[in-house]
This record gives structure tokens, C-alpha cells and sequence, in this order.
């Protein structure tokens, strides 16, 4: 019984595995990218390490792969933001298919502030006033 | 077949297989943000890789270093995506300096 549970959760992790490999190398952008991988990775990984767990039946391997796929859990959807957040800082182009992009002209270019795009053009007269002043000084 | 033949015979050679297919982006990759995912989904696979060989070989103390792989594989990504947004930072200070 145990053996056919094994069997079928490393069987799913390991397709979904190669299913966000295959992705990894088919999409045409950097954020597709990013997306697929983040998702499906995370899911193989759960599966593969919960037959792990379900294989050893043992409570000290038990919580360190609860405590392994937690932390994957927590961690990948921030990794994943974060190398997107810095990859479009960079100027990486989107999709030429792509319909929409929410974020065009909402990031201030020197301070990275997310913003409604009003707020811009106070921030830039204030640094020309403080500069002003500089040169008073 | 027992279960570890079973793990042994297919299911390594499919994650091998999705390796070299993530490796393959890893050298292609147009952009540097592609090259560091691909180095995280290395690391992340090779999470799973320790868990199957943990169960073929019977040893359950591999399991540690997969843990301290996740550490790793978190903390480059992070690393990696600050040092890419400061230099970009720097570059667009340098270009209105210029204008």
C-alpha cells in the first residue's frame, strides 16, 4: 500500500518537475518564465519530499520534510518577486503579444517607488529646490 | 521491481532530463534575471535529486543537506536580484548625469 503511494506521488512530482523544465526552455519571456518555474517547482518538490517522508515513516524525517517544504513553500514566491521586480528594473522587454502592462510609467525610475503616478512630479520639484538650495549654499 | 529500482530507473532519469533542459536556459539565457532562476531551479531540483537518492540508498541524514540547499538557493536568489537592482540604479544616476 505504501509502496503504490510512494510510487504515485514521486511519479507526479517527477512530471511536474519536467513539465516546468520543458516550460522553462519553451516560454518566450522572462516573466512567463519566472511564473512557470516558481509554481510548478514548488509543487513537484512538496510531492517528491512527502513520499520521502511517507517511505521512512519515521517522525524525525517526518518534520524535517515538513519543515523543508514549508520553507520552499514561503520562500519561492518571494525569490521569484524579487528577480522579477529587479528584471524589469533592467528593462527586460515583455512579450510582443502581451496585452497589457500594469506597471508602464508607475515605478519612479531613480527612487524604485511604486506609486499612483501623481506623486512624481512633487518629488521631482522637490529635489530641483533642493538642489537650488544647495547652490545658494 | 521494488519500489527502489522503481525510483532508481525512472524517476532519475526524468529529473536528469528536466536538469539538462533547465541547464540548456542556463547557457541560452538572453537575460541575466533567466540565469539566475535557472540557478535556482538547479538548486531546487537538485533538493529533490537528494530526497530520491536518500530513499534508494536507504540514508535518511541526506535530507539535512537538502535543507541547507533550500537555505542557499533563497539567499542567492535574494542576494542576487539586490545587486541587480543597485547596479541598475546606478546606471540610470549615471545617464542623467550625463543628459
Amino acid at each position: 500500500m505504501t509502496n503504490i503511494l510512494i510510487i504515485i506521488l514521486s511519479s507526479l512530482g517527477a512530471i511536474f518537475i519536467l513539465l516546468a523544465a520543458i516550460g522553462f526552455v519553451r516560454m518566450p519571456d522572462a516573466y512567463l518564465r519566472i511564473s512557470v518555474t516558481t509554481k510548478a517547482v514548488t509543487l513537484g518538490v512538496g510531492l517528491i519530499l512527502a513520499s520521502a517522508a511517507i517511505y521512512f515513516d519515521d517522525l524525525s524525517v517526518t518534520s524535517r520534510v515538513l519543515a523543508i517544504i514549508l520553507f520552499i513553500i514561503l520562500t519561492s514566491p518571494v525569490g521569484a518577486h524579487l528577480i522579477g521586480r529587479a528584471s524589469y528594473f533592467a528593462g527586460n522587454k515583455l512579450w510582443e503579444k502581451s496585452v497589457t502592462d500594469e506597471l508602464d510609467g508607475k515605478y519612479q525610475p531613480n527612487s524604485h517607488r511604486l506609486s499612483s503616478g501623481e506623486e512624481f512630479e512633487d518629488e521631482d520639484e522637490k529635489r530641483k529646490k533642493k538642489i537650488k538650495e544647495r547652490d545658494l549654499l | 521491481m521494488t519500489i527502489e529500482e522503481y525510483l532508481y530507473y525512472i524517476i532519475l532519469p526524468i529529473l536528469a532530463i528536466s536538469v539538462l533542459l533547465v541547464f540548456c536556459r542556463f547557457v541560452i539565457g538572453p537575460s541575466i534575471a533567466d540565469r539566475v532562476v535557472a540557478l535556482d531551479l538547479l538548486i531546487t531540483i537538485g533538493i529533490t535529486l537528494i530526497a530520491i537518492y536518500s530513499i534508494v540508498y536507504n540514508q535518511s541524514t541526506f535530507l539535512d543537506i537538502a535543507m541547507i540547499l533550500g537555505l542557499i538557493a533563497f539567499l542567492s536568489t535574494v542576494a542576487f536580484s539586490y545587486y541587480l537592482e543597485k547596479r541598475n540604479r546606478k546606471k540610470r544616476e549615471k545617464q542623467q548625469k550625463d543628459d
